[in-house]
């Protein structure tokens, strides 16, 4: 099972390396990881998709939460919350017909069409993981020029 | 008629006085109340060492950057405090590795300061750059590069506040020499007042969770306390026994936390794992409720994991929070310091016999003593220690390397107080008994340290010796010669078909592709060497000499080398397989 982990990090150089560096080091993956400002200019949130058991959440967390830099730490996947994962593809469309189709899709899917050239379209959606993936899924059958996914962001729906 | 008081000039605000980054670190480690400070110079620590050069603090000049941070974790291991170490940046740095490793893992407080090419310089692979922070991350509890002279004296006191709280650990400081250089008016900082929004080591224990670990150990019939290293380093030995005396409570230690429990107390059951003693395996397999205090689960205890103490409720008690749940899925976990712990669980235990337990352990500790063969004519590595403990009345220090010559000492040392038995334990570092050994000395001077090693962990860091002959300290370090390391060649006769591959010291034997010129048949001559090194050394084959050459050792009160030539193929019983249950122990009756 794949789990949302927020991470509050001291805003300084190294840090990233370090908790990539504590993820890997102890033998766990990593599915996406998404680091970025936050309100407080002296703090970064660090969104971590990992994928395994109960236990190996709870040392991941622990190990976590362990480190100097760390100020916080908070499982998500077990709580309400909120997620949201960007995606950029673009579409080859060699006809009327495929472009019509992928049109469909991305509507479907609110995805919004952000560039139209002669053999291609570029396509914005973000969307729940589920959704992502599903939309990604029916894409397939195209031709999938490019795709840039941000990976999970993440708040919760209640105070911790 | 009032007296007007005279006019006051203006006193414009006075400038800070001015110091440089290289004396903020000779500063801080004074407020930090260092002692001693092992190293080693280099280029990039010029700066330092011209300051170092008016410290009021001792400077032990090491062999070798290992060394240093060996003789700092020995220093720190047997006083309680944190242990100093400053090196060169670069091979200096990389140098320090297998050290700091050895810290992380056994918990041990040290700060380590490595130099480093000026700022500017970083990543252009100049001269003797290394990228320490990069390579020391996951062997560091925490480490810092100064980017900014004016945030020196804080990281300084903030090193020595990680170090030392929570479970403690080495922290490095990575100095650029422009640092070095910069000048600052920012005023030293104290350790003990640090205050950091993303650590905070104060746990606070739910007096619910210390009430429902009293009615368990309550009700329990066959309860057994395992102690682990963080009763030592967080001071709970004491407590500990009081809280094992008055509920009758038999108690096992990890290698880690020797003495932490006096091991002549009849509620000892000594040391627990692949080479602990019987009745300690069979007690955590029988015990109906297991309180593990400041351990950690190691592999070397459990073996077989999910066999372990599994007709136990599990209760885990310790500092760090990851190492809960870690190893094994523990019943009730309890997060905090131990000696507030077991304080405020004492009051609330009641008096109980617990008749029937305490007469099965003392059952299993009478049928299964630690033993060894004793055929004529042989020296045995047993009787060696053996020979030590009582001729220092069980007071000695005993620093030790890694393999046979460890465990003996664990098995045939009697313990009874915290900081007396310094090994490496979670790394299992060889050559770590003689520079901690040192570092020992340095921190208990009028206490006799004796260093137990092998032929081989010996001349992993032979060249401190001399360190220990220029200090004129009186460390007494008794080689176990086996002519074989000794430890892989056992798993190799047990495990292996007695294939000795790769660990014969002496030529006796050797197959025909470690063959080399046949003579001489053993090298180094050991004696020759200590000598060489300024130490007095004697070679001992018997039982009458060791025991003549250590009251010699003991009385002279200076820098002694004893090898003892003993039986080449002696093994360490019982034993665990590893990986198995308690039920596969081999070699606890009658040797």
């Amino acid at each position: 099972m794949k789990h949302i982990i927020n991470c509050l990090v001291e805003n300084q150089p190294g840090v990233l390396a370090r908790i990539v560096g504590l993820i890997s080091g102890r033998g766990y993956n990593i599915d996406t990881l998404n680091v970025g400002p936050t309100a407080d200019s002296t703090v970064s949130k660090m969104t971590i998709v990992v994928p395994g058991d109960a236990k190996i959440i709870d040392q991941v967390t622990k190990q976590l939460s362990k480190q100097v830099d760390v100020i916080e730490v908070v499982e998500l996947t077990n709580r309400r919350h909120l997620e949201r994962e960007l995606i950029l593809v673009r579409v080859g469309v060699a006809d009327n017909t495929q472009r019509a189709e992928v049109l469909d899709l991305a509507s479907s899917f609110n995805a919004t069409v952000i560039d139209i050239q002669k053999d291609s379209i570029s396509l914005q959606m973000a969307s729940n993981q589920g959704a992502v993936t599903e939309f990604l899924r029916l894409l397939q059958p195209h031709h999938i020029i490019d795709l840039s996914r941000s990976g999970v962001i993440a708040v919760g729906r209640e105070c911790v | 008629m009032k007296k007007q008081a005279p006019l006051k000039p203006e006193i414009p605000p006075q400038p800070q006085p001015q110091r440089s980054g290289a004396q903020c670190v000779i500063d801080g480690l004074v407020k930090a109340g260092c002692e001693v400070l092992f190293g080693y110079p280099g280029g990039t620590v010029l700066d330092i060492f011209n300051c170092l050069y008016d410290a009021p603090f001792k400077f032990v000049l090491t062999r070798h950057e290992q060394g240093a941070v060996h003789m700092a974790d020995g220093y720190a291991r047997a006083t309680g405090k944190p242990g100093c170490c400053l090196v060169t940046s670069g091979p200096g740095a990389t140098n320090t590795i297998t050290g700091l490793a050895t810290a992380n893992m056994d918990g041990i407080p040290l700060v380590c300061i490595t130099g480093q090419v000026a700022l500017h310089l970083i990543g252009t692979d100049a001269f003797q750059e290394a990228d320490i922070m990069g390579i020391t991350r996951s062997v560091t509890k925490h480490n810092f590069l100064v980017r900014d002279v004016n945030e020196l004296p804080d990281i300084l006191a903030k090193a020595f506040y990680i170090a030392t709280t929570g479970k403690p650990g080495p922290v490095l400081i990575d100095i650029p020499k422009n640092i070095q250089r910069a000048l600052t008016s920012v005023p030293t900082k104290d350790p003990k007042r640090v205050e950091m929004r993303a650590y905070r080591p104060d746990v606070k224990v739910a007096k619910a969770d210390i009430a429902n670990l009293a009615d368990l150990l309550n009700k329990a019939e066959r309860p057994l306390l395992y102690a682990g290293g963080g009763i030592i380093s967080g001071t709970a030995s004491a407590v500990l026994t009081e809280l094992a005396r008055k509920a009758n409570i038999p108690v096992c230690t990890t290698m880690m936390a020797l003495g932490a429990f006096p091991e002549n107390d009849p509620l000892s059951l000594g040391m627990v794992g692949m080479h602990g003693t019987a009745a300690a395996n069979y007690a955590i397999d029988k015990s109906d409720l297991l309180i593990s205090a400041g351990a950690r689960f190691d592999d070397r205890v459990t073996g077989k994991i999910d066999e372990f103490a599994s007709k136990a409720i599990t209760v885990h008690i310790d500092i760090d929070p990851s190492a809960i749940g870690k190893n094994v899925s523990t019943h009730f976990g309890i997060n905090g310091y131990l000696a507030p712990v077991l304080k405020a669980l004492l009051p609330l235990v009641k008096r109980v016999k617990h008749e029937a337990w305490f007469q099965q352990v003392q059952e299993w500790k009478k049928k299964f003593p630690l033993g060894y063969p004793q055929p004529d004519g042989v020296l045995m590595p047993q009787t060696v220690i053996k020979m030590i403990d009582k001729l220092s009345k069980g007071q000695a220090v005993i620093t030790t390397d890694v393999g046979q010559n460890q465990m003996w000492s664990t098995q045939f040392f009697t313990y009874t107080k915290p900081r007396n038995f310094i090994s490496s334990g979670g790394l299992g570092t060889m050559g770590f008994g003689l520079p901690a050994c040192i570092g020992a000395q340095l921190g208990r001077e009028k206490e006799l340290v004796v260093c137990i090693t092998g032929d081989g962990g010996i001349q992993m860091n032979f060249q401190e010796l001399v360190v220990a002959v220029e200090h004129q300290l009186p460390i007494v370090v008794v080689i176990l010669n086996n002519g074989f390391l000794g430890m892989v060649r056992q798993w190799q006769e047990l495990f292996y078909s007695k294939r000795y591959s790769g660990v014969m010291l002496s030529q006796h034997g050797r197959r025909p592709n470690e063959e080399i010129a046949d003579k001489p048949v053993y090298l180094p001559d050991f004696v020759k060497l200590a000598e060489a090194h300024g130490a007095t050394a004697y070679r001992v084959t018997t039982e009458k000499e060791v025991e003549a050459a250590l009251h010699e050792a003991f009385k002279r009160k200076k820098t002694t080398v004893i090898e003892c030539i003993v039986s080449p193929e002696a093994n360490v019983y019982p034993m665990i397989p590893p990986g198995t249950h308690v039920s596969s122990m081999i070699g606890h009756t009658k040797n």
